[in-house]
């Protein structure tokens, strides 16, 4: 074997100090020079190990390969015949449990950065877009229509794909702008709105038809749309609905959902009141409850927002937490402060019903629970208080049940998420599709991505039959 | 966009507008809400469907200027676009042949209990309706009220007009009347659906109230809306916006519509000093 170059080629980040205090992207992509060095490491084994580790099995050593050899063209060539989101994924994708944790240079800690080298090739298309001719050739048209319900990950790769096939789609979203929790979750500085707008751009660019403000189970039910010409129904709205903890003192004024914090700062533009109208409490001491990514978005935009103190309240220790190791190493550099095998059991409010503090049991590790991490047992008698105006709750989400409550036949589980074939995203309904986290419950992009890839195929299928 | 078709003010704060939105007009029913945001930059508020027309494809709201969006939102006029118009959002009104319905109306509510006592006249019942205003420069559409019901009470606080004194007045009165009151709808400012809910609580009659907490999405998908209605906590925008009267917590409703005052203060001063002051 040639000799092995285990430096990986770090990424260019904001200053912690300043990056604290703006929403502008914390990291700030390769340059050419960073790229090619990074994409000379990968040694392109001929057991492609890497790809296994990508759920929609891009092709990585060959546009790792275009990369190192200059032709970027040929970069996004490759690239976007398996992903069509790739500066989404290059950017979100929890690469060091995916396509990185799988790369041949994983047991020597130094896998290749496949993650930044995709949003290399995604970043260098944005840019040059002018110069590359489309390549895209019109489909012949099938005449069949196809409803896709929702315009996050699964059902912008879903509408895209069936689009590219011939049919005729047209996209539901019930908020004023398309994306899903890419827009409306995942913060301006880890995901810039603009990248998650022209992938949006160009899914319609391909003939779309993109109906906002369409809540769909209010405006127009499934069965309605099956019955006023639509051959197939796509169903990708998320796991939208919040969970709460159920302790006393939950509805205190300044105790928002997690999904309610980042809506109010993403979506609404929260953290440029009073230009955009719509605003958000600080608080000078914010707690975040949770482990995950969205905890860490949270906590990153109170801080950024300019609340003095932010913590992470987790129930668990940090080896457990589910949220990507690159945004709790972020959260760190920045400041968080982590309060671990910590669990909430009340809220404190003064006289006028706002949040003042909050009473903490401290917990330790027992034996692994069903998900395979091992239980939080309250360690009674540990009660303490953390003084706090500001809570934020990020414990998760489920599926809103809008959909399946106004849908004649869906079957659904006890979460509350609806049951479909994983290779196909059908459901028992017929004629219905599902995939993304109204399937699988909260999981990741490009997981959602795929099971919209795969329910466009299958809805190809169907609609040849 | 959304094309404004009419508009009308009805008096000095409380105005109307008749939107062209034929998908939301098809499905709307009473007691039913929208959520608008006039412009990129503009806020989400929900304001009730007042009436709607299917063939025509439009939606009447009525509004009151409040604060910054709907004060903005006055300024509008026929021919003018609002850029989102969401819904019908929340569960209609539960409307059946109950016998002696009384529906109450405080302020710019006149309008929001229209659909409501036209669908329980409709359905065979006997409505009794109360309007109440401050004073008389604020009382609109009497005359459609009373032609859907089949009494109409009306009351200004300060007796410049009709009865003098609020509309729990007359409410009770009609309660300790021979007549069975088989159910209270009341619409209004919170304060006067709490006090409404207090009226009828010792005559046991069912009051049914639509609660405006601060609201986002109006899709369920925030939580910026949770009341609580008999010790459980809710989303008033997918599980309501009505509720008994009797079970919710009122405090903390009132509560809850305080948390962004300051903020709501510095966004009015800003767009006053900019646009030269409210109308
Ligand atoms: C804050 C946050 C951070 C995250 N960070 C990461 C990360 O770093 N990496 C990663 O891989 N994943 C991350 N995730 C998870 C990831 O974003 C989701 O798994 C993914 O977006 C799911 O895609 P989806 O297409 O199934 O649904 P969504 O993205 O949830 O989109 C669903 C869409 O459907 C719409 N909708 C819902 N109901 C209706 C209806 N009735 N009618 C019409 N439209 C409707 C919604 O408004 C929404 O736009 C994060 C999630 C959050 C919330
Ligand atoms: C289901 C529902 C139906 C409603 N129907 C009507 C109606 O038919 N006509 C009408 O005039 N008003 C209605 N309202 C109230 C209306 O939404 C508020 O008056 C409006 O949001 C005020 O916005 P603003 O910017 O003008 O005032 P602001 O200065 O922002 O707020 C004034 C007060 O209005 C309330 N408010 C502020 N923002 C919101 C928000 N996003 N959602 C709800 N309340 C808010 C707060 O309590 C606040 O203190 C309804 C509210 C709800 C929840
Ligand atoms: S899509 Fe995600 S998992 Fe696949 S190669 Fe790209 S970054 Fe890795
Ligand atoms: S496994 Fe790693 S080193 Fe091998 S081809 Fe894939 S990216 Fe390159
Ligand atoms: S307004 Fe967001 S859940 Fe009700």
């Amino acid at each position: 074997m040639a000799k092995l170059n285990l430096n990986r080629e770090p990424m260019p980040r904001q200053d912690p100090k300043l990056r604290g205090k703006n929403f502008n992207e914390v990291a700030l992509g390769y340059s050419t020079q960073q790229a090619e060095a990074e994409a000379s490491r990968c040694i392109q084994c001929p057991k492609r190990n890497c790809v296994e580790g990508c759920p929609v099995d891009v092709d990585i050593p060959d546009f790792i390969k275009a990369i190192r050899d200059g032709d970027m063209p040929e970069a996004v060539r490759i690239l976007k015949g398996k992903n069509s989101l790739p500066g989404i994924c290059g950017r979100v994708c929890p690469q060091e449990i995916q396509c990185e944790s799988t790369c041949s240079l994983a047991k020597r800690e130094a896998p290749i950065a496949i993650g930044r080298l995709e949003r290399y090739v995604a970043d260098w298309e944005r840019a040059n877009k002018k110069s590359l001719n489309s390549p895209i050739a019109k489909p012949t048209p099938t005449g069949k229509r196809v409803a896709v319900v929702g315009s996050g990950p699964a059902s912008l790769t879903a509408a895209a794909d069936l689009v590219k096939l011939g049919h005729s789609v047209t996209l539901f979203e019930a908020l004023h702008t398309a994306g899903g929790v890419l827009m409306y979750g995942i913060p301006e500085f880890r995901l810039p709105k603009e990248i998650v707008q022209a992938e949006v751009d160009f899914v319609t660019s391909l003939g779309v038809e993109l109906k906002l403000d369409s809540v769909v189970g209010k405006l127009v039910t499934i069965d309605e749309l099956l019955n006023n010409g639509y051959g197939a129904v796509f169903l990708g709205t998320g796991a939208g609905l919040p969970m709460f903890m159920d302790i006393p003192g939950e509805n205190l004024n300044g105790i928002y959902s997690a999904n309610e914090f980042l809506t109010r700062v993403n979506l609404m533009k929260a953290y440029r009141f009073p230009e955009y109208d719509t605003p958000v409490k600080v608080g000078k001491k914010v707690a975040v409850i949770g482990g995950g990514n969205v905890a860490m978005d949270s906590a990153r935009c109170a801080l950024r927002l300019g609340a003095e103190e932010v913590y992470i309240v987790y129930r668990r220790s940090e080896a457990e937490m589910p949220a990507r190791r690159e945004e709790v190493e972020n959260a760190m550099e920045e400041g968080i402060q982590f309060k671990l095998l910590t669990n909430p059991k009340q809220f404190l409010g003064d006289e006028q019903n706002w949040v003042v503090g909050m009473e903490c049991y401290q917990t330790e590790l027992g034996k692994p629970d069903a998900s395979g991490r091992r239980r939080p047992v309250v360690k009674e008698g540990s009660e303490f208080v953390i003084d706090v105006d500001v809570v934020i709750v990020a414990l998760g989400t489920t599926p809103n049940p809008l959909i399946a409550s106004t849908t004649q036949g869906l079957e659904t589980t006890r979460r509350g998420t609806v049951v479909a074939d994983e290779a196909t995203g059908k459901t028992v309904k017929d004629k219905v599709w599902a995939g993304g986290d109204i399937v699988t419950g909260a999981a990741t992009v490009i997981s959602a991505m795929g099971a919209g890839k795969r329910a466009a195929a299958d809805i190809d299928k169907y609609l040849r039959g | 966009m959304y094309e404004i078709l009419l508009k009308q003010d009805l008096v000095p704060n409380i105005h109307l507008f008749k939107v062209g939105v034929p998908d939301v007009a098809k499905k709307a029913q009473a007691g039913q809400f929208v959520v608008i945001r006039i412009d990129e930059k503009g806020e989400r508020i929900p304001l009730t469907i007042a009436d709607w027309d299917r063939e025509e494809g439009s939606i009447t709201i009525v509004f009151m200027e409040v604060g910054t969006t709907t004060h903005r939102l006055a300024l509008l006029k026929a021919g003018d676009f609002i850029t989102d118009f969401i819904g019908p959002l929340g569960l209609p009104t539960h409307i059946d042949k109950f016998g002696t319905v009384v529906c109450v109306a405080g302020g710019f509510a006149v309008a929001t209990i229209m659909p409501i006592a036209r669908a329980m006249r409709e359905k065979g019942n006997k409505v009794i309706s109360i309007m109440g205003a401050r004073n008389k420069a604020l009382i609109f559409w009497e005359d459609e009220l009373r032609s859907v019901s089949d009494q109409l009470i009306v009351t200004t606080d300060d007796g410049s007009y009709a009865r003098k004194g609020l509309v729990t007045e007359p409410l009770k009165e009609l309660l300790e009347g021979s007549d069975t009151i088989d159910r209270v709808i009341a619409i209004g400012p919170s304060i006067m659906m709490k006090f409404c809910a207090k009226t009828t609580l010792p005559f046991g009659v069912k009051t049914i109230v639509s609660l405006n907490p601060i609201m986002v999405d109006g899709t369920g998908m925030c939580g910026c809306c949770r009341v609580s209605v008999g010790g459980e906590t809710k989303f008033a925008c997918v599980d309501g916006a009505d509720f008994d009267g009797h079970q919710v917590d009122w405090d903390l409703l009132f509560a809850r519509q305080r948390i962004y005052l300051d903020e709501e203060k510095c966004s009015f001063e800003k767009w006053q000093s900019q646009f030269g002051g409210s109308s």
